[in-house]
C-alpha cells in the first residue's frame, strides 16, 4: 500500500524521534541529562525492530496510528525502567526530544486517521473514553517516568489542585451561563441597552488575564473586611474569589453575544406561528426560542469552559490555586517535570472538554445536520 | 464608526508614557503607603516597544506562514493535509496559552524566544481558520470567470482569490494579534520584556499601581490594535467598491 503524502512528511519526524535521544538520564532531580539512545536502552536487535514497525505505521497509518501510539508511550514506561533498575534511588528519567518528536507524529497520524473517518457525536465520547482508559492504563506503566515521579512525591497535592481547578473553572462556567443567558435575552429585546452592555464586556476581554486577577483583589478585600458575611464565606482578596470573579467576567462575552446571535437567528416565521398559537412572551421563550437558539448558545458555551479550563491555571499567580500552581513552581525551579505535571493535565482537560461539548450540540436534535 | 474615542485614548497612551508623572495623582491611591506609584525599574515606553516588538515579531511571521498553508491546502498539491489542519486548528485552540508558553520553557530556556515561539504558534491558528474560511467561502462563479478569462492558477491567486479573501485574513490577523498582545504579558512569568513586567512586580510587591498602570496599558494597546485593523479593513473594502479604471 502506497502512504498519502501526510503520512510521507509524518515520516520525517517519526524518523527523526528514532533518531534523537530517546530519553534523559540525570543523577537527581536538578542534574543535568545525559542523552540515551533507544538502542543503548534496548540493545541494537530491539531498535531495528522498532524501526521496523515504525515503517509499517507509516504505510498503513489509518489503522496502526492508535495502536502504535500506545506503544510508543508504553515503550517509555519500559525504557524509564530498565535505566533506573539497580540504579540509585534518586536518577531520574524523562522523556527526551525523541519520544516527544515520535510522539508528536504519531498522535498527528492518528488524529488524521480520525479525521478521515468523520466519526459522529456517539463515536466521538467513545473514541475520548477509549483515549482515557488507554492513558490511565500506560500510565501504571510509567512508575519510573520522571513526570509521574514528580506526581507521586506530591499526588495528594495535585489530587486538591485539580479539584481546585475544576471548581475555578465549572463554578465561574456556571454563573456566567445562568448570569448571561438572561441578560442575553433581555438586551436582545431592549436595544437600547445592547451598547453599553457589550462595550463593557468587551473592555473586559482587552484587559490582560493577570492584571484583571490582580486588580479584582482589591474590591475584594474591600468586601472581605468591610462585610463581615462576605469573609465568612471564604471571599478574600487573595485565593479563589478574584480568579472565580476575573474568569466569570471573562466569560460573559461569548455567551451573551452566542444566545443574542441564537435569537437573532429565528425565523421570523416562526416567532409569528409561535405568537399565533396563543403563546405568551415567557412560554414563547421557554418552548420556542431558547430550544431553538440553543446550539448556538452552547457553541458560546464550549468556547467559554474551554477558556476557563486555560485560563484558571494563571489563578495560581494570585494564590489561587490549580494546577497553574506546578506550572509557576516548575518555572520558578527550572523543573521542566514540574511544568508538565501542571500543563499536560489543563491541556487534557481542555481538549476533553471541548470534545464532549462539541458531541453534545451535534446530539442535540434538529442540530447541525 | 466615531473616531474620536480611539484618538483620545491614543493620546492618553502616549501622554502616559512620555509622562508618566502627571498620572500618579490618580494611581497613588492603588499603591502602598509610601511605595512608588509609577514603575520605576524600567521606563514604560521601553517596555511598551519591547512588548510591541515581541507581539510583531510573532505576528508578522505567523500571519505569512498561516496564510501561505492556509493557501497550500487548497492546492491539489497539499489537499492530503487538509483535513488533519482543520481539525489541529479547531484543537490547536483548546491549548492554553500558558501552557504553550510553559512548554517551550523546557526547549528554549526563559527570556525572549519561548514567548516568541509561543506567541508564533498560537497567532498561527486563527489566520489559518480565516484563509481557508475565505478561500472556500469564495463564490464559484468569480473563480469560474477568473478561469474563464484565462488567467494563470498563479494569477488567480494574486489578482482573484487573495483580494477577495483579504477582509476575513486581516480579521484573523486582528483576532490573532489582540490575543498575542495580551498573552504577551504572562511572557514575563518566563522573563521576556514586556508590560507583563510591570503587573507581575505589582503582584510580587503587592503593589495595586503596578497592576493597574500595566493592565491598562494593554487594554488601552489592544483597544488601539483593534482600532487600526478596523482601519485598514475599511481601506480594503473602499478599494473593492470602487471598480479600477
Amino acid at each position: 500500500m502506497i502512504p498519502n503524502r501526510l503520512a510521507l512528511v509524518l515520516a520525517v519526524p517519526l524518523a527523526a524521534g528514532l533518531a534523537l535521544p530517546f530519553a534523559g538520564l540525570r543523577a537527581n532531580r536538578i542534574a543535568a541529562a545525559e542523552p540515551v539512545w533507544l538502542w543503548q536502552a534496548l540493545g541494537a536487535p530491539a531498535a531495528i525492530g522498532i524501526a521496523l514497525l515504525a515503517v509499517l505505521t507509516v504505510m498503513w497509518g489509518r489503522v496502526l496510528a492508535a495502536p502504535a501510539l500506545a506503544a510508543w508511550l508504553a515503550l517509555m514506561g519500559v525504557v524509564a525502567h530498565r535505566l533506573t533498575a539497580g540504579g540509585p534511588d534518586f536518577a531520574r528519567v524523562s522523556p527526551g526530544a525523541g519520544f516527544w518528536l515520535g510522539a508528536v507524529a504519531l498522535a498527528l497520524l492518528l488524529a488524521d486517521a480520525l479525521a478521515q473517518r468523520r466519526p459522529g457525536p456517539v463515536a466521538r465520547l467513545t473514541w475520548l473514553a477509549a483515549a482515557w482508559a488507554a492513558l490511565a492504563l500506560l500510565l501504571q506503566g510509567w512508575g519510573h517516568v520522571s513526570i509521574l515521579q514528580e506526581y507521586a512525591a506530591r499526588y495528594m497535592t495535585f489530587w486538591a489542585e485539580a479539584q481546585r481547578h475544576l471548581a475555578l473553572a465549572l463554578g465561574s462556567f456556571a454563573g456566567a451561563v445562568l448570569v448571561g443567558v438572561p441578560l442575553g435575552v433581555l438586551i436582545q429585546r431592549r436595544a437600547g441597552w445592547r451598547g453599553p452592555v457589550m462595550g463593557t464586556l468587551t473592555a473586559i476581554q482587552t484587559v490582560p488575564s493577570i492584571a484583571l486577577f490582580g486588580l479584582l483583589i482589591l474590591p475584594l478585600g474591600w468586601l472581605a473586611t468591610h462585610v463581615p458575611m462576605a469573609r465568612a464565606v471564604g471571599i478574600g482578596g487573595i485565593g479563589m474569589a478574584p480568579a472565580f470573579v476575573a474568569l466569570f467576567l471573562y466569560a460573559l462575552l461569548p455567551i451573551v453575544t452566542n444566545t443574542v446571535a441564537g435569537l437573532r437567528g429565528i425565523p421570523a416565521s416562526v416567532a409569528e406561528a409561535a405568537r399565533g398559537m396563543g403563546l405568551s412572551p415567557r412560554q414563547r421563550l421557554a418552548r420556542v426560542d431558547i430550544p431553538l437558539a440553543l446550539p448556538v448558545i452552547l457553541t458560546g458555551a464550549r468556547i467559554v469552559l474551554v477558556q476557563n479550563i486555560g485560563l484558571a491555571t494563571i489563578g495560581a499567580l494570585i494564590g489561587a490555586g490549580g494546577f497553574g500552581t506546578f506550572v509557576f513552581q516548575g518555572l520558578g525551579q527550572t523543573a521542566p517535570d514540574l511544568i508538565l505535571l501542571g500543563a499536560l493535565p489543563t491541556v487534557a482537560l481542555a481538549f476533553s472538554a471541548q470534545v464532549v461539548f462539541d458531541a453534545l450540540i451535534d446530539l442535540l436534535p434538529g442540530a447541525r445536520a | 464608526m466615531k473616531r474620536w474615542p480611539a484618538a483620545v485614548l491614543l493620546v492618553l497612551v502616549l501622554a502616559f508614557l512620555i509622562r508618566p508623572g502627571l498620572f500618579a495623582p490618580l494611581l497613588a491611591p492603588l499603591a502602598p503607603g509610601g511605595g512608588p506609584v509609577i514603575y520605576d525599574r524600567a521606563n514604560l515606553l521601553s517596555l511598551t516597544l519591547a512588548h510591541l516588538g515581541l507581539v510583531a515579531g510573532a505576528m508578522v511571521p505567523a500571519s505569512l506562514v498561516a496564510v501561505a498553508l492556509g493557501v497550500f491546502v487548497q492546492r491539489p498539491a497539499g489537499a492530503a493535509f487538509l483535513p488533519l489542519s482543520r481539525s489541529l486548528t479547531g484543537f490547536g485552540q483548546t491549548f492554553p496559552p500558558v501552557a504553550v508558553l510553559a512548554l517551550t520553557v523546557p526547549v528554549l530556556g526563559f527570556g525572549t524566544w519561548p514567548t516568541l515561539l509561543a506567541l508564533f504558534l498560537y497567532g498561527l491558528l486563527p489566520v489559518f481558520e480565516n484563509t481557508v474560511a475565505a478561500l472556500q467561502g469564495l463564490p464559484p462563479s468569480v473563480v469560474e470567470a477568473a478561469r474563464g478569462m484565462g488567467l494563470t492558477p498563479r494569477q488567480r491567486l494574486w489578482q482573484v482569490e487573495l483580494p477577495l479573501a483579504r477582509p476575513l485574513i486581516l480579521d484573523g490577523i486582528r483576532t490573532a494579534s489582540v490575543i498575542s498582545l495580551s498573552t504577551a504579558t504572562i511572557g514575563s512569568v518566563v522573563a521576556a520584556r514586556g508590560l507583563g513586567e510591570v503587573i507581575i512586580a505589582g503582584l510580587t510587591s503587592q503593589n495595586l499601581a503596578f497592576v493597574a498602570q500595566g493592565g491598562l496599558l494593554v487594554a488601552a494597546l489592544a483597544i488601539l490594535l483593534a482600532q487600526a485593523f478596523a482601519l485598514v479593513g475599511d481601506g480594503a473594502s473602499r478599494n473593492r467598491a470602487t471598480p479600477r479604471a
